[in-house]
């Protein structure tokens, strides 16, 4: 498993960031600093552009101008120094349909180079934490949409990354599931987090920061 | 960052496990080589092949067949996103091209293990080159391997992707077909093998391996970016 690297200053800076798909800008004119340890949440119109802000953050995706640094590392040529300190959540689950959840996992562990033993019991931990412990025999392919949300929230913290981007953490599960999800990747984790939601008023309130983002308006932080 | 060997046998044997698992790939690839070997046995209303035609019969149904695998290479990486758990994952994007090039080898290898006797049944008399076409088989899968996965790696987020892999790596193949059938075809000869060239057309397939083996290292961590 990765050490936590140690780290002056905020754990993420973005200044004057832009990403263009082609001619077309998806995000223009973001700011904003957020410490470590803290919580942003990331509100806004469908195209506003939060998904792409979370998946350039994650490094997943290349900004077309301005400044990003996180945990440290400027993006994109520090990038490489990020991988495996972060935990994404995003639309896709990211887990192989043929395989069952258990078997994901233990391919994800294996790709976070944990230990077998270490990652026998966090990945139990997990599917207990999310309920799925009965399930995880299964077929991915075979879960409900829920049921595969569970298993990305296990994926997703399984290597105990330093900072938290999740899209739509509660998208497909149920009251249960919400409640499970938030004992591993809610505000109380202690890790930096920045979640984006359309779900303000749960979310909100556990935040130290709030984003907001329009199309073809200039990002605001409260 | 994770150890490149770790992470190459965790992709290996995930492929491999899912692969067990639904037979996608190699059930239709042996399929295909099978019915076009009856095909070519009543098309040329032959019983037994040699030379440069046994050649190239065996290679244009193996090729056309390793397409078959190629095409779904990626299939699972596209599906749910898997390409994203990848690059999340501290490890050397490159190792998911060795990975898959070595599932793709494992692949030809079976198909090869199942075919290769059904042509011999088909049409040779003389069984006594399959031996030595080992080697021949064995570097040729590694040069259609580097070659299928970059195209497959490349092609797999088109909407063309069907059409795109056979496009673009049928004409990356024909050297590596030209040195494969050359290899083949004194091994394959009536009255039986014979080891003109043998050795020169070896060391081309040898050197086509290494060139796209190279090209596949050097250029794969780029296709993988947005």
């Amino acid at each position: 498993m990765p050490p936590a690297q140690e780290m002056a200053g905020p754990a993420i800076s973005v200044a004057g960031l832009r990403r263009d798909y082609g001619d077309r800008p998806a995000l223009e004119g973001v700011d904003f600093e957020l410490a470590a340890g803290a919580s942003l949440v990331v509100l806004g119109p469908n195209g506003a552009g939060k998904t792409t802000l979370l998946r350039i953050l994650a490094t997943l995706l290349r900004p077309s101008g301005g400044d990003v640094a996180v945990l440290g590392c400027a993006l994109p040529d520090e990038a490489w120094k990020l991988r495996g300190r972060i935990g994404y959540l995003g639309h896709e689950p990211l887990l192989y349909r043929d395989l069952s959840g258990r078997e994901n996992l233990r391919f994800q562990a294996r790709l976070y180079g944990i230990e077998r033993a270490e990652a026998e019991a966090r990945i139990e931990e997990l599917l207990r934490g999310v309920g799925m412990e009965r399930r995880a025999d299964e077929r991915v392919a075979e879960l409900s949409a829920g049921m595969r949300q569970r298993l990305s929230i296990c994926r997703c913290v399984l290597h105990r990354p330093e900072l938290l981007l999740l899209d739509e953490p509660d998208s497909n599960l149920d009251a249960e599931g919400r409640e499970l999800a938030r004992g591993l990747i809610g505000s109380g984790v202690g890790t930096t987090r920045v979640v984006v939601t359309h779900d303000p008023e749960r979310h909100v309130p556990e935040a130290d920061q709030v984003l907001r983002l329009g199309i073809g308006e200039r990002a605001v932080v409260s | 960052m994770t150890s490149s060997r770790a992470a190459f046998a965790a992709i290996l044997a995930k492929d491999l496990r899912s692969e067990l698992r639904t037979l996608q790939s190699l059930p239709a690839m042996a399929l295909f080589a099978v019915t076009t070997f009856v095909i070519f046995r009543f098309g040329l209303d032959r019983t037994s092949l040699s030379g440069s035609l046994a050649s190239g019969v065996l290679w244009a149904t193996l090729l056309f067949a390793a397409v078959l695998g190629i095409n779904r290479l990626f299939v699972s990486e596209r599906e749910e996103g898997g390409f994203d758990a990848i690059r999340l994952a501290p490890i050397d994007r490159t190792v998911l091209f060795a990975a898959k090039a070595a599932a793709l080898v494992v692949y030809l290898a079976a198909l090869e293990l199942v075919t290769v006797p059904i042509f011999a049944i088909f049409f040779l008399e003389d069984a006594a080159g399959l031996g030595p076409l080992v080697a021949v088989l064995l570097l040729t899968d590694i040069g259609l391997a580097a070659t299928g996965t970059l195209i497959s790696s490349m092609a797999v987020n088109s909407r063309a992707r069907d059409l795109l892999v056979p496009l673009v790596l049928l004409p990356l193949a024909v050297p590596l077909m030209i040195a494969a059938t050359g290899a083949t075809e004194p091994l394959l000869s009536l009255g039986g093998p014979s080891y003109d060239r043998f050795g020169t057309w070896l060391m081309v397939l040898g050197l086509y391996d290494l060139i796209f083996g190279l090209v596949g290292y050097a250029v794969f961590d780029f296709l993988l970016e947005d």
